[in-house]
């Protein structure tokens, strides 16, 4: 998939009512708890401005906070790895599960593994992966990409996962959600108490502390992190946050904004391996921390503000484009607003060329983002860039030439305008307008323009 | 006497005069006397949104000629205003434009605002009975910040029940170029607008920006859905006789 093809599917997810309406109502469901919880905080514009000043602050300085983290982590007895790009953490992924000869790993819901691309390298490679985050393990059995960051099967009915299991599962036909889950729990129980080694995503990592929190709702994260003898923990390097002291900020944000709700089921605070004096959770605890092109990003005094994201999915439930396409249109990693910012700027920016222009840049992405990241601005100034490197057509550009002539003149705006005109009157109201008259009915232009008038007015002495 | 300076965007000067001419009356009627510079086309906004801003940095130099001695801008677009008041000072201009940039952006007015924070004028005194809903366009709502100058007015006129959208601050779809560029996510967006507007039962749906009303009546139209759209100026300015 690729997100040069986003015209392409984008428009067949607008032709297909089914998925549109799981897409609004699964959204709207999102958005509805989230005004709810909102609501109650008194203080919630200011939880976004501080929470935005310390993302700023944490990226600004981010060489200084990663080697305090990492210094953190090795003191609590972590095992700390750096990747400068994909392929590399990969390596070391793959390289840590042959040590101790693991055939089957268990997996907790984590946006950088996709970005990695892990599961399937890892199969290549004759590993298992079990996803094992209900959404996950729906998409993984569909064998699909996730169309969301929060909720991976939001594409998906409970009929769709219904017939999904009915096939894969090999189980009787049953749209009883409770059914449904209680079939993955018994079959991912399974596969925990097998694994021997566990990978998971990471929310915060805090760099005093040298702490990793991931929050979930199913406690197979925790699981993840507890049953199997290694824990490989993932994450990229804006997920660190300066201090422990600031995690109730962004905990209150992060639930809040994704799924609307005060606190997830659970929330992991992990501090290290077992040892003598806490001798519960894995043997090992490795960390492997992605670059991937972020310390470059950071740089950069507009687009660092992408590396503030705290993954929560908000800005994709109220996007109107988000919900009239659905993430896979995308062809990214990261759909949606935050990912039509993101991917140009991280991955490949001709690519992805047609993402920042997916925009009617209504904002509403920006008034929803717990840390006050500006996306809609963002869009906008890509679209710059994306023009400046010489990525649209000639036809484009010549057009653009032709307009600016016109407005540079109200002669030739005048005169452009009764061409119009001209031209309505002759075809009627079913005059043809390429992008427009397919949808819409060209508008009545009408006999004179308002400087006309106010041309006649003067000579009139009104 | 005030004599704020008319910004009538392309949009309006070619497709919708009536907006203008509506907008003069209702500003004689509380004392202004609006002034019109023909000189004047467009503030540059479509080669801006689409990346192209060389060619609307030259296009806004000549909106900052026509009105840099203005004493005050009034816009009959919300998105116009926007565009002059936000992004421009985020242009690449000369340097000795910047400070007459500065200038235009704290005296330019979307119009309502203009009208109910600047006049203090919130009551016209006309009549109108029906149901009317007021159309949030985003540029208005989240740039300018403007929702309830609008409503204020609408709300005194005598006999009108002003009706509120549900998912009222959802975009209606238009989106400038967007709306061409990608055609069938726009009529997607616009026909849950629409559908909105359905569930409201409406006589008329007001804004302050013609372009996205241009949308929806384009779209009401080609599906055979009854719709009737207006200005809010020209709305007000119609009632006055």
């Amino acid at each position: 998939m690729k997100s040069s093809q986003f015209k392409i599917r984008a428009r067949q997810a607008v032709g297909d009512a089914d998925l549109r309406s799981k897409i609004k109502k699964a959204t709207g469901i999102s958005l509805l708890k989230r005004e709810q919880v909102v609501s109650e905080i008194a203080d919630w514009e200011d939880l976004r401005r501080r929470a935005h000043e310390l993302r700023k602050e944490t990226v600004d300085n981010i060489d200084s906070y990663l080697r305090r983290f990492i210094e953190s982590a090795r003191r609590n007895n972590a095992i700390v790895h750096e990747a400068d790009d994909h392929k590399t953490a990969n390596k070391i992924i793959y390289d840590i599960i042959r040590r101790v000869s693991a055939h089957t790993v268990v997996k907790s819901k984590s946006m950088i593994t996709e970005e990695l691309h892990l599961n399937t390298m890892l199969e290549e490679n004759g590993i298992r992966v079990i996803e094992t985050d209900l959404g996950e393990y729906i998409v993984q059995l569909a064998g699909e990409t996730p169309s969301h960051i929060t909720a991976p099967a939001l594409h998906k009915s409970k009929e769709d996962i219904a017939r999904l299991f009915h096939e894969k599962l090999n189980i009787p036909y049953s749209d009883d959600p409770v059914k449904l889950t209680a079939v993955a729990r018994e079959r991912l129980r399974d596969e925990f108490l097998k694994a021997r080694v566990g990978i998971t995503g990471v929310n915060f990592a805090t760099a005093d502390t040298g702490t990793l929190t991931i929050v979930e709702n199913e406690a197979n994260a925790r699981l993840c992190t507890t049953l199997p003898e290694v824990h490989i923990a993932i994450m990229s390097i804006e997920k660190i946050i300066p201090s422990f002291d600031d995690l109730p900020l962004f905990l209150k944000l992060l639930p809040r904004s994704a799924s609307g709700q005060r606190m997830t089921s659970y929330v992991t605070c992990i501090n290290g391996p077992r040892s003598y004096h806490n001798p519960d959770g894995p043997r090992q605890l490795h960390i492997v921390i992605l670059d991937g092109g972020r310390k470059q990003l950071a740089k950069h005094p507009a687009w660092k503000e992408a590396l503030y994201c705290i993954r929560c999915g908000a800005c994709m439930n109220i996007c109107p484009i988000y919900q009239s396409v659905g993430g896979h249109a995308y062809g990214s990693v990261y759909p949606g607003p935050i990912g039509s910012v993101i991917t140009p700027t991280l991955f490949n920016m001709k690519d992805a060329q047609d993402l920042p222009f997916a925009s009617s840049l209504c904002g509403a992405c920006t008034d929803i983002c717990p840390v006050k990241i500006d996306l809609h601005h963002h869009l906008l100034f890509e679209r710059r860039e994306i023009v400046n490197r010489g990525y649209k057509s000639s036809v484009e550009k010549i057009g653009m030439v032709l307009w600016r002539w016109i407005m540079l003149s109200p002669g030739r705006l005048e005169f452009a305008g009764r061409v119009g005109w001209f031209f309505r009157k002759l075809l009627g109201k079913n005059m043809p307008a390429p992008g427009w008259t397919p949808h819409r009915q060209f508008p009545r232009i009408p006999l004179r323009s308002f400087r006309s008038i106010m041309r006649s007015d003067k000579k009139h002495g009104k | 006497m005030r004599t704020p300076h008319l910004f009538v965007p392309c949009i309006v000067d070619q497709l919708f005069p009536e907006t203008g001419v509506a907008a003069i009356r209702l500003l004689r009627k509380v004392g202004c006397n609006p002034y019109y510079d023909p000189r004047q086309t467009c503030c540059g906004q479509p080669a801006f949104n689409a990346g192209y801003h060389d060619d609307a940095r030259r296009v806004a130099e000549h909106f900052i000629e026509v009105f840099g001695n203005a004493s005050e801008i009034v816009s009959l677009s919300g998105s116009c205003a926007g565009m002059v008041k936000v992004f421009y000072p985020q242009m690449d201009l000369p340097e000795v434009l910047k400070e007459k940039v500065h200038e235009i952006t704290s005296k330019t007015y979307e119009i309502t605002d203009y009208i109910v924070n600047r006049l203090g004028v919130t009551d016209f005194d006309v009549s109108y009975s029906g149901r009317v809903a007021y159309h949030d366009s985003c540029h208005i709502m989240r740039e300018l910040r403007i929702t309830e100058e609008p409503r204020k007015l609408l709300r005194s006129v005598k006999n009108l029940e002003l009706v509120e959208l549900d998912l009222a601050d959802r975009c209606c779809g238009f989106g400038g170029l967007f709306a061409a560029k990608f055609p069938e996510i726009s009529a997607a967006m616009g026909e849950d607008k629409l559908a909105s507007i359905q569930r409201a039962e409406v006589d008329l749906v007001v804004g302050c920006d013609n372009s996205c009303l241009m949308h929806l009546q384009g779209l009401a139209n080609k599906k055979g859905i009854e719709l009737k759209t207006k200005h809010v100026i020209e709305f007000l300015g119609d009632l006055i006789t």
